[in-house]
């Protein structure tokens, strides 16, 4: 009799272990596709979540362009990590039959290489990738094959030229000359961004500085607002971040700071401490590019929007922002989208003061896209 | 260097503590019946997001708070049938419980992902006392869920070692069949105690959503505090008010990693001082689930071992 209890036991246990993983996998997976007007299949891969009011959020905007656009419905997969676990989501969607798979994280690049090289027949699309450092040259996991799919793209944007914007305001903002800056991940796309902010802060407040804090998290509100936190007990008094929620300026809200938020035009989230944001609009460039792959064509360059061709905008301004501020702010928006002015515009030395762009030397996109240091005027380690 | 955020710092860390403290007092009321509960994790999780649904439904903390601690109570119930009426293995069972907590987290979270806390718990206010330097932020800038925790942590360790049911409790964790000689049904006791245990674990869930997180966000809500929380009862060698240091202590080393960015220290890396806490609770956990548990000091003597009258 005792032993046909434990068996019961053990099986209630199993069964809630059952039960768990059937109950997240449902959670997970939203939808099924199938085409209507136009014909192609069309799949993204989340790193988090469509409501996160951040970056996924704002890809799922594009993605519902999208769908009105073409009358199709695409297959969403929420929480997907972007480690080399993620391949198998890859190769699951590939063997599903979809024609299009949209990724939208930096991590997904080898295991989504893997899979595009197995499945030349599907059109793979690399959210913030760099298909260089997928190389052995650039040190990337992707060594082993021969060479570079032709059915990989990438696609990003110039986020730098609303960073130095929202720099503006920043600089602008701050009283005792410290702002923070809470930041993911000491990559390119993060440093870029630190730097940009920081030349747009120095362009209207030229003692100030930028104390950077890293969390090494995308989407993580607890971390994030403890970080953000300890920037403000540090005596910072405008917030800038880089993460997918809205936790820093949750914070800053709290302690009476300001903040620039990141994504999403998400003011009502903290609306005393909202200044603007670099924000993101992607349907232009997804419904032109599931319009190739339904003609045949995979696009596998590597594309980069700007201010100019609407991919990087900058959302609305809060209450706080004079003005004054926002005329001068348009004025430099005005002058990017003209060509006139680029925000990585010598001179500029680098944080140790010495020189890196001479006065009136442009960036090149290269340099920008592997940055791996911080310009004059960011405090803190780029190594993270 | 600027000395203020170490005390901005100090007081954070008796604000995370008071989780910590918590869920550590539903372990060690859970252990000290006997019954050994890994599913710690689970219950925060699931407690966590039963509150935020409650509060985000009702506009009432309060009741967010009640919700998530009768949700905590519930979770630990199956845990009490699973291993004391069904007599199954605890270890097995708590961390099914796990896997189940944070499944049906994740679940239940959905309609929660984009929202933000909106209600906040108000820290009271002490006038004067606020504004002695130093220990002022520290101790007196706190709602009433954090001085209540403490409170309850200093409470039960009069009610462990000075009152009839705390010697009942502590005898049943030790030596069960002596209680049961005594007439007392150790089964009814371990369940009490499971429950009770279940309930402060959820009241630790829901006060962190509540007063402490800015959003849902699946299982990095807890961010394994759970686990935490069940090798703190360890270091306080069973014991309630040293469980209240050692969770200040935690909460100091889990904030740390940030102050010392923001205050530019980099002799020690932060992601070390992040894993500090982890790789303690690692240590702990080992020697809690080693056979040779019950000679840790504290440790309850029959902890982990199953009741059964007819096999003495």
């Amino acid at each position: 009799m005792k032993k046909f209890w434990k068996l019961a036991a053990t099986a209630a246990a199993a069964s809630l272990i059952v039960a768990a993983c059937g109950g997240s996998d449902s959670a997970s997976d939203t939808t099924s596709a199938p085409a209507a007007k136009t014909d192609v299949k069309v799949a993204v891969v989340y790193i988090g979540v469509p409501t996160d009011k951040g970056w996924t959020y704002q890809h799922e905007q594009g993605i519902l362009q999208l769908e009105q656009e073409l009358g199709i419905e695409v297959k969403r997969v929420e929480n997907v990590k972007d480690d080399a676990t993620s391949e198998a989501t890859f190769e699951q969607l590939a063997a599903d039959g979809y024609q299009l798979i949209f990724a939208t994280s930096f991590g997904y690049g080898a295991p989504m290489a893997r899979v595009a090289a197995k499945h030349p027949e599907a059109c793979f699309q690399w959210a913030t990738g760099a298909k260089f450092l997928l190389t052995k040259a650039g040190g990337g996991e992707y060594a082993d094959f021969p060479a570079l799919p032709t059915n990989l793209g990438t696609y990003f944007g110039a986020a730098e030229e609303a960073r130095y914007l929202s720099g503006i305001a920043a600089g602008k903002a701050t009283k005792n000359g410290k702002i923070g800056y809470v930041a993911a991940f000491p990559i390119p796309e993060v440093l870029r961004g630190i730097n940009a902010f920081t030349l747009g802060v120095r362009s209207v407040n030229a003692e100030a500085t930028v104390q950077v804090t890293w969390t090494k998290t995308w989407f993580d509100p607890t971390i994030e607002k403890q970080a953000a936190e300890s920037l403000l007990d540090s005596g910072v008094d405008v917030l800038a971040q880089h993460q997918d929620t809205t936790a820093a300026g949750v914070a800053a809200q709290a302690k009476g700071a300001k903040w620039v938020g990141y994504n999403s035009d998400v003011k009502e989230a903290a609306p005393d401490a909202w200044l603007t944001a670099p924000t993101w609009n992607w349907g232009p460039f997804y419904i032109k590019t599931a319009k190739a792959v339904a003609a045949g064509n995979c696009p596998a360059d590597e594309a980069y929007g700007n201010m100019k061709d609407g991919m990087v905008t900058l959302a609305s301004f809060g209450k706080s922002v004079d003005a004054a501020t926002q005329s001068l702010i348009e004025e430099k928006k005005a002058a990017i989208i003209d060509g006139s002015f680029a925000p990585f515009t010598g001179a500029i030395n680098k944080q140790d003061g010495k020189a890196w762009l001479k006065a009136g030397e442009k960036a090149e996109l290269g340099a920008l896209l592997s940055m791996d240091f911080f310009v004059e005027g960011v405090v803190g380690s780029a190594k993270g | 260097m600027n000395s203020n955020i170490w005390i901005l710092t100090s007081a954070n860390a008796v604000t995370i503590a008071t989780t910590l403290i918590l869920a550590a007092l539903g372990a060690l009321f859970t252990e000290r019946a006997g019954v050994l509960n890994l599913g710690v994790e689970g219950i925060l999780l699931t407690s966590a997001i039963s509150s935020f649904l409650a509060a985000d439904s009702s506009g009432s903390i309060w009741v967010g708070l009640l919700v998530g601690s009768a949700v905590g109570a519930v979770l630990a119930g199956i845990h009490a049938v699973l291993t004391v009426v069904l007599r199954a293995n605890q270890i097995v069972s708590g961390l099914a419980l796990v896997i189940f907590g944070t499944g049906l987290a994740n679940f239940l979270g959905k309609p929660a992902e984009g929202k933000t806390v909106t209600t906040i718990i108000q820290p009271l206010t002490f006038g004067p006392l606020t504004r002695i330097p130093v220990l002022g932020p520290i101790l007196f800038e706190h709602d009433i869920i954090t001085y209540g925790t403490i409170a309850f942590a200093i409470g039960s360790a009069w009610y462990l070692f000075r009152t009839r049911p705390g010697l009942e409790l502590r005898a049943t964790g030790d030596d069960p069949a002596t209680v049961d000689a005594q007439g007392l049904s150790v089964a009814r006791i371990r369940i009490r105690y499971t429950l009770l245990g279940g309930a402060l674990i959820g009241l630790g869930g829901s006060w962190l959503m509540l007063a402490q997180s800015a959003a849902w966000h699946q299982a990095a809500t807890t961010n394994g505090i759970g686990w935490i929380a069940l090798a703190l009862v360890v270091f306080a060698g069973w014991h309630p008010v040293r469980l209240i240091f050692g969770a200040v202590l935690f909460g100091f080393c889990l904030r740390l990693p940030f102050t010392l960015q923001a205050e530019q220290i980099t002799f020690i890396p932060s992601a070390f001082m992040q894993m500090l806490p982890y790789a303690a609770t690692l240590v702990a956990l080992i020697a809690l689930s080693r056979p040779g548990s019950k000679n840790l000091r504290g440790a309850p003597k029959s902890l982990g071992n199953p009741f059964v009258r007819d096999e003495r």
